[in-house]
């Protein structure tokens, strides 16, 4: 049974790959998904604003504890003496290239033009396979219209792509008013693949406090459908790599991004409720499925049910929306 | 050697730590001022896995004391390893009883000492040689150095010599000069110590040791019969020590070419007059000698580095025959003696000389005092003595450099005689404490010391606040070594980082003709002219100064640099100066720059490289009008209000001119009038709370964890508001039952810290504007008089009637006045809002012993000091002791008052016949436990004193003496961790268990917070401080268990950010119980990491993690037979990473070590959910489960 598929131009032994987690913060952790089958490993996003506030932290805490008073000259050791900044995500990067064989794609989410350009580019010196970019960016400011937000997606794609010789994946949400012309410009921009989609955490209120709630819950199986819609169509009109994630709680899921066109699917929802073994039952019930069927090689799988594959493509536009709404009455 | 040696920059307690960790086994360390550096560097270097020169990391162990040190010093000693430690001044003190046993056993050890004043009738954290000649007896060498390249190479002489001789040697230099002085110096190649360090006696010295493979006895008890002879044994050795001190410094010298000797001579080859001195001060002395004797005088300086063992043949080896006089100059005091141990020391080498011919005559003697305390000591003394010593018949026992207007000791000199300073540039830079100048100049001396061929020197001055301080940085550079271990007292180049400190001082004044001045100004070029004071404008003119200025402030944060403004003023600096050229310079800087950030990315180097350019097109030079036009002076130090001590005294050590007040206009004997940090108006916040009156709830949250007292509260009859200015707030009391009245809070906007911790603490929202709150910082207007009026009509209301108040809630008790005000704490500190509450609650009957650390420094360090008086001159009376002390002498305080009460009460009823029988009664028997109840009892006290006056009876004078001691007195111990954990444990366990009434405050920050952050035995498992680098893997004691099982011990776990009314009440609770109490309380700290604006939400989270439980423990309830023990937060409601990573202490370790950090705090969250468990389950326990009690 052959698993392999190829994502941003790179060989992966299995479709199934974890997906930016804090799984991944742990190298030991890293080795035991590819014990346990990966196909490779997205690791957890590192913040650019994040690290900029941590490193304001620290500077404004040495500050304002240094050369204070006679007898305290200071309290903490130099900044230069620790990790701040990038340099543990990095070297979480170097550690997992040296334990593992199977592609480590960082995962950077950017702020600024600088940002951008200089994680990415510390990331592919520390020895990553492949760069997810990750915008999370909701366009609060009512003055910004729609085209100047999807230039400001294209533009970060173009500079990171100037920077970097390795892949990039763009992780991007869904809510374009044309999709399709979005993966189409992006691909133009230099992207390798496209991650279907990315998830919004948004807030809840708790209305006994009358407060705003930043509470996380994993993703569901039903939330698949609007990732499979996109890959369904986008496969075979693109030539950059789909990534198909959010929902994929086990086999089922994996299989129907599968038969929409993804060249890999990714989770960690299922690791953290099931733990990373659950990667081998995922592998183990893929395997199974695709015998069920005589498939052997995913590869014969993808794009299956595609959009360009069925006999009846307007199932994927307004046509099937019709006959669903017919099939309520 | 064949390599070249490498030059370095550093200081002389890094100089000194750095061969004592490369030729030792074992450092027994503990942190004392100003020494503590060199422990911590080999702390540091052990972490870093660097080795001696054997190959192996020397063993860093923390102890819980000096004395303690002493001990395990000792024990490593006699078990054979290379041992060493390094202290100062009481922790030598506390070393003495261990150091004879070293010594009489002839044991090899160097113990290095930055030495430090003895406190008297004051502490003093600066340098002298006090602690040296107490530990004169002990029979430990003493081996001075002068420099900062000294204490390098003699420390390394010093352990050669006690390896060789069998002597233990203190190697010393001058605390706060040499210690804390950066200087260039020649590093020792480990080839060069390893040549010095004879393994033979090495390993000689570990075959001394015991061994149960070949035992024998040491340490044993004498008899009458041969303890005598016993101790004449040792003859022999001391008498060939100078010898072989001498062989090592010769040996040394072929090694690295710098010579030394126990005793040096420089000056005229046929001087007739010669000082004689060792330390820092005889670089002074040695440099003035060379520059005078070029002049043809006949004088000359007689370094001493080998002190004991005392070999006066060395010395008139040293001495040319031409001298006919001779002062001794020593830097200690020994009052009551013939003389300073010093001089008494020369006196009898040379009278021994004189009677075994060794010289022809006696050369005439006299001994001096200077410099005690880090007194600045400079070429134009070291001129005065000369010129002393050139009169007919010189003054002995005399002091220089201050104004003895009493005894008249003092030797009169003219200030302004100064060497030939053109051979250095000379700078001064006025910052702001935390502001980065002193870290800038520090990198600019590495920059110019390791880089250039020029040397470079720097020595930085604090003032005595933890906030708001100002810095002056003292740098000289120059092509030759700089031996001027003095002050510049005038500067080529001056920088004032922050614009108001020309407003308010006259920085100029040790401006050079012709210097430079750098301004940081937010005022432009156009406009800067008219904002200076008079004095300031003609300072410029006339001294012809060229004027730079720059705003620092905007480039910073146009450059995205923040509010720092170091890189900024430090590029300034390189670019004027002229100490490099322009463009040398700026390439330095920028090398630098690449150095520090290298970590950070290339987008921090080029943010930084952006603010260097931008500050070079930013700095424009301003022409100097030819005539002043200010009529602007500068503002009085303090108000013409207050008292005449304080103007005279007090005010001139504020302005910084403390050294010219005389012996006349201090007090004998440290007694200083309290309540005088009101008269500083220290104006250091730029932000300060306002208060919206219509949004306020009147909580009394804000001004509960005010540190430093600057929110009172009033409520008064509306009738007061009349004549009430404009501007003055006021809002109807929102309480029952109190109709017509009206709540002002009012803010002290000169006296706030800008802490932001009582905007923090409002519950109350503006409804409109969910942004604000009742409280909110506000920038401070640059104007103050409406504040100033506002502040004045508030003081005229009267306060509120504490028997009116209720005391037991947090709203109540801020209407009660503060006792403890606008101390020199840090901003947003966690500690004084507990010890404003104490002032508060109990203020006029307080007593408080308070233990060394940062409450007896923000409560007790001179200028002025925080704890106050109220209107019938009542308040807190306070003293520090010591340290280690301080459970006893509270304990003491305690037993007096009791004493005094007791013998009040016998002569009351000696006296009652004479006297009211119902007033005798009512002193005798009515309680006083409430406000009311003291206050009936005072009026009791004023009627009895009425009577007394009129009496004749001798026993009536004796009952005055005493009648005040008839009002109860709340004795309050108070002090930190270092001292309740680790150095007073002793003493407070023993003091607990004395039943005495006391009550202890343990402002608890889990580490020793004013000497830098070291760890304690409160430090928290996987918490990072100095001397745990590695993170702390063991539990933090449970003092509170400890004192519980006593039984009869009140104790509480408080932390006020969390829970304020639990704090008011375990404070209170304690207070009222008839017998020992702990209240341990959690007190955030600039030690922790924090954003220290969130000190009281991280107080909320160590309690919401469970970290630190609130809990009493009163055996009055186990008395009346019920559970004792109360738990008063809720179970934890967050796990505790969720509390510990706000704080950098904590965090460190997961940058340093990842994978240790996840074990500790994995071990830490199960001994908090253990804790918490263990105190759960005592909550529900019956009463008979706890001890039973008296």
């Amino acid at each position: 049974m052959d698993l392999r598929t190829t994502y941003m131009g790179l060989p992966l032994r299995s479709p199934i790959v974890v997906s930016a987690s804090t799984l991944s913060q742990d190298p030991g952790k890293i080795v035991q998904m590819e014990d346990c089958g990966a196909g490779a490993v997205v690791l957890f996003s590192l913040f650019e604003e994040q690290i900029r506030a941590e490193m304001e932290f620290y500077e404004s805490v040495m500050r304002s504890t240094s050369g204070v008073f006679a007898e305290a000259m200071d309290y903490f050791p130099d900044e230069s003496e620790y990790n701040i900044g990038t340099e543990q995500y990095l070297e979480i990067i170097r550690k997992a290239k040296e334990q593992v064989e199977i592609p480590i794609i960082a995962s950077l989410n950017g702020v600024t033009n600088e940002g951008w350009i200089e994680y990415a580019r510390q990331m592919e010196q520390a020895g990553a396979d492949g760069i997810e970019i990750n915008i999370f960016y909701i366009p609060a400011d009512t003055s910004l219209t729609g085209a100047e937000v999807e230039q400001r997606y294209v533009d970060i794609v173009k500079t990171v792509k100037n920077t970097v010789k390795i892949p990039i994946a763009v992780k991007l949400n869904p809510y374009f008013s044309a999709m399709g012309n979005m993966a189409k410009r992006l691909e133009e921009a230099g992207a390798d693949a496209l991650v279907l989609f990315n998830r919004f955490y948004q807030p809840n209120f708790n209305i006994d406090k009358m407060e705003v709630v930043f509470d996380l819950e994993y993703s569901h199986p039903n939330e698949i459908r609007l990732p499979l819609l996109w890959i369904a169509i986008l496969r075979g009109q693109l030539n950059a790599s789909l990534a198909a994630t959010t929902g994929i709680q086990g086999a089922p899921e994996i299989i129907k991004y599968l038969l929409a066109g993804a060249d890999v699917t990714m989770t960690a929802s299922a690791l953290y409720k099931h733990g990373i073994r659950y990667l081998q039952t995922m592998n183990r019930e893929l395997k199974e499925w695709m015998d069920r069927f005589m498939f052997v090689s995913v590869r014969e799988v993808q794009g299956l049910l595609s959009q360009q594959n069925i006999a009846n493509p307007s199932a994927y536009e307004r046509a099937n929306y019709i006959k669903i709404l017919e099939a309520q009455k | 050697m064949s390599t070249k040696p490498k030059v370095v920059t550093i200081d002389g307690n890094e100089a000194a730590s750095y061969v004592a960790y490369r030729v030792n086994e074992v450092c027994a360390i503990y942190p004392i001022t100003p020494s503590s550096p060199m422990a911590e560097f080999a702390d540091e270097w052990t972490t870093k896995g660097i080795t001696n020169i054997w190959g192996n990391i020397p063993e860093i162990v923390e102890m819980q004391s000096e004395g303690g040190a002493a001990g395990a010093v000792h024990g490593a000693l006699q078990a054979g390893a290379l041992t060493t430690t390094f202290t100062a001044s009481q922790g030598l003190m506390l070393m003495l009883p261990n150091m004879y046993k070293i010594a009489g056993e002839l044991t090899s050890a160097v113990i290095h000492v930055a030495a430090r004043s003895l406190a008297a009738q004051a502490l003093s954290i600066f340098g002298d040689h006090s602690d040296i000649m107490a530990a004169r007896t002990t029979g430990f060498g003493l081996l001075a150095s002068s420099s900062v390249q000294e204490a390098h190479d003699q420390a390394l002489i010093a352990q050669a010599a006690t390896l060789a001789s069998r002597i233990p040697f203190i190697h010393f230099f001058d605390g706060f000069r040499t210690s804390h002085e950066v200087n260039k110096l020649t590093l020792l190649s480990d080839d060069q110590i390893r040549a010095m360090i004879d393994d033979k006696l090495v390993i000689a010295h570990r075959e001394r040791g015991l061994s149960p493979d070949h035992p024998f006895i040491r340490g044993t008890a004498q008899n009458p019969d041969v303890y005598f002879q016993g101790r004449e044994t040792v003859n022999s050795y001391y008498l060939e020590t100078p010898g072989i001190v001498q062989d090592a410094m010769d040996k040394f010298a072929q090694l690295t070419g710098r010579t030394y000797h126990l005793f040096d001579y420089t000056g005229a080859p046929d001087a007739e007059r010669v000082i004689i001195l060792m330390g820092s001060g005889a670089e002074t002395a040695m440099e003035t000698a060379d520059y005078l004797a070029e002049k043809g005088e006949k004088v000359g300086v007689i370094q001493v580095r080998l002190f004991r063992p005392f070999s006066i043949k060395h010395f008139l080896k040293a001495l040319p025959t031409s001298v006919k006089k001779i002062a001794v100059l020593d830097r200690t005091k020994e009052p009551g003696s013939a003389g300073e141990p010093m001089y008494q020391d020369f006196a009898t080498g040379l009278l021994d000389a004189l009677q075994n011919g060794k010289i022809a005559q006696m050369p005439f003697l006299v001994g001096g005092r200077y410099g005690l305390s880090s007194k600045e000591f400079t070429p134009a003394m070291v001129k005065g003595i000369f010129d002393e010593l050139a009169k007919d018949k010189p003054k002995n026992f005399f002091t220089i450099g201050i104004e003895d207007d009493v005894t008249h000791m003092n030797l009169t000199y003219d200030p302004s005689f100064t060497l030939d300073e053109s051979k250095w540039t000379q700078a001064l830079f006025f910052g702001l404490g935390a502001d980065g100048t002193v870290g800038a100049n520090k990198n600019s001396i590495k920059i110019i010391g390791e880089n250039t061929p020029l040397y470079a020197q720097g020595f930085f001055v604090y003032d005595s606040k933890k906030s708001g301080s100002q810095t002056v940085s003292h740098l000289r550079f120059g092509p030759k070594p700089i031996r001027a271990p003095y002050l510049i007292g005038k500067a080529d180049f001056i920088a004032c980082h922050k614009f108001n400190f020309i407003e308010k001082s006259d920085i100029l004044g040790a401006a050079k003709e012709g210097a430079t001045l750098l301004l940081n100004s937010p005022f432009g070029p156009e406009e800067i002219w008219d904002k200076f004071p008079r004095l300031i404008q003609e300072a410029l003119i006339q001294k012809k100064l060229r004027f730079f200025l720059i705003d620092a402030t905007k480039v910073a944060q146009e450059t995205g640099m923040g509010t720092m403004i170091n890189t900024i003023m430090q590029t300034c600096f390189f670019a004027l100066s002229g100490v490099l050229p322009r463009e040398e310079a700026i390439a330095q800087i920028k090398k630098a720059i690449e150095k520090t950030y290298f970590k950070k990315g290339p987008a921090v180097i080029q943010k930084n490289f952006a603010a260097v350019d931008a500050t070079l097109a930013r700095l424009f030079e301003v022409k100097v009008p030819s005539q002043s036009t200010s009529k602007k002076e500068f503002p009085p130090i303090v108000s013409d209000k207050a008292p005449a001590f304080v103007k005279e005294v007090t005010a001139m050590m504020m302005a910084g001119r403390g050294d010219e007040l005389p012996v006349s206009m201090l007090p004998v004997d440290g007694t200083y009038p309290s309540g005088t940090t009101k008269w500083e108006k220290r104006n250091i916040a730029e932000f300060i709370p306002s208060w919206e009156a219509d949004t306020c709830i009147q909580c009394g949250n804000c001004s509960f964890v005010c540190p430093h007292s600057v929110i009172r509260a009033k409520f008064f009859h509306e009738g007061y508001l009349e004549g009430a200015p404009i501007s003055f707030k006021s809002a109807p009391i929102s309480a029952r039952g109190f109709p017509e009245t009206r709540y002002t809070l009012e803010i002290y906007a000169e006296d706030c810290t800008g802490c932001n911790l009582c905007v923090e603490a409002c519950p109350a929202y503006d409804l409109k504007d969910r942004t604000r709150k009742a409280i909110n910082m506000v920038e401070k207007p640059a104007d103050l008089e409406k504040e100033r009026a506002n502040i004045a009509f508030f003081e005229g209301i009267p306060l509120n009637d504490r028997s009116q108040v209720d005391f037991s809630s947090v709203r109540g008790s801020q209407y009660l006045e503060p006792l403890f005000e606008f101390s020199g704490a840090c901003a947003g500190c966690g500690e004084t809002p507990y010890v404003r509450l104490l002032s508060q609650l109990f203020g006029d009957h307080l007593i408080v012993a308070n233990a060394t650390g940062c409450s007896s420094i923000y409560g007790g360090n001179q200028p002025t000091t925080p704890w106050t008086t109220n209107a019938e001159g009542r308040g807190p009376a306070w003293s520090n002791s010591l340290f280690e002390d301080n459970a006893e002498f509270g304990l003491g305080m305690r037993v007096s008052a009791d004493k005094h009460a007791q013998m009040a009460q016998d002569l009351l009823r000696k006296l009652a016949p004479e006297l009211n029988a119902e007033l005798v009664d009512a002193l005798l028997h009515q309680p006083q436990e409430l406000e009311s109840q003291l206050r009936k009892q005072r009026e009791r006290v004023a009627a009895l004193k009425v009577q007394l006056l009129k009496m004749e009876n001798p026993l009536a004078d004796h009952l005055l003496s005493v009648a005040d001691s008839l009002v109860r007195r709340s004795v309050w111990l108070i002090g930190g961790d270092g001292w309740a954990y680790d150095i007073g444990s002793s003493g407070l366990d023993h003091v607990l268990a004395s039943g005495r009434n006391v009550n202890v405050l343990v402002l608890d920050t889990e580490v020793y917070s004013n000497t830098g952050g070291q760890m304690s035995k409160a430090t928290p498992t996987a918490a990072t401080a100095k001397f745990a680098a590695a993170g702390k893997r063991v539990g933090k004691k449970d003092l509170a268990l400890q004192a519980i099982s006593y039984g009869n011990v009140y104790v509480a776990q408080v932390a006020m950010g969390a829970n304020p009314q639990q704090t008011l009440l375990a404070i209170r609770e304690a207070e009222a119980y008839d017998g020992p109490s702990l209240v341990l309380a959690y007190s955030h700290c600039i030690a922790h990491g924090i954003d220290m604006t969130k000190g009281m939400e991280q107080q909320d989270l160590a309690v919401a993690s469970g970290y630190w439980p609130l809990l009493r423990y009163n055996p009055a309830l186990r008395k009346a037979g019920r559970n004792p023990f109360v738990l008063d937060s809720p179970r934890p409601s967050i796990k505790l990473p969720e509390y510990a990573y706000k704080e950098l202490r904590y965090k460190i370790l997961t940058r340093t070590n990842p994978e240790e950090a996840k074990v500790l705090m994995e071990l830490a969250q199960e001994l908090v959910d253990q804790r918490w468990n263990t105190y759960e389950d005592m909550a529900t326990w019956k009463a008979e489960a706890f001890s039973p009690i008296y």
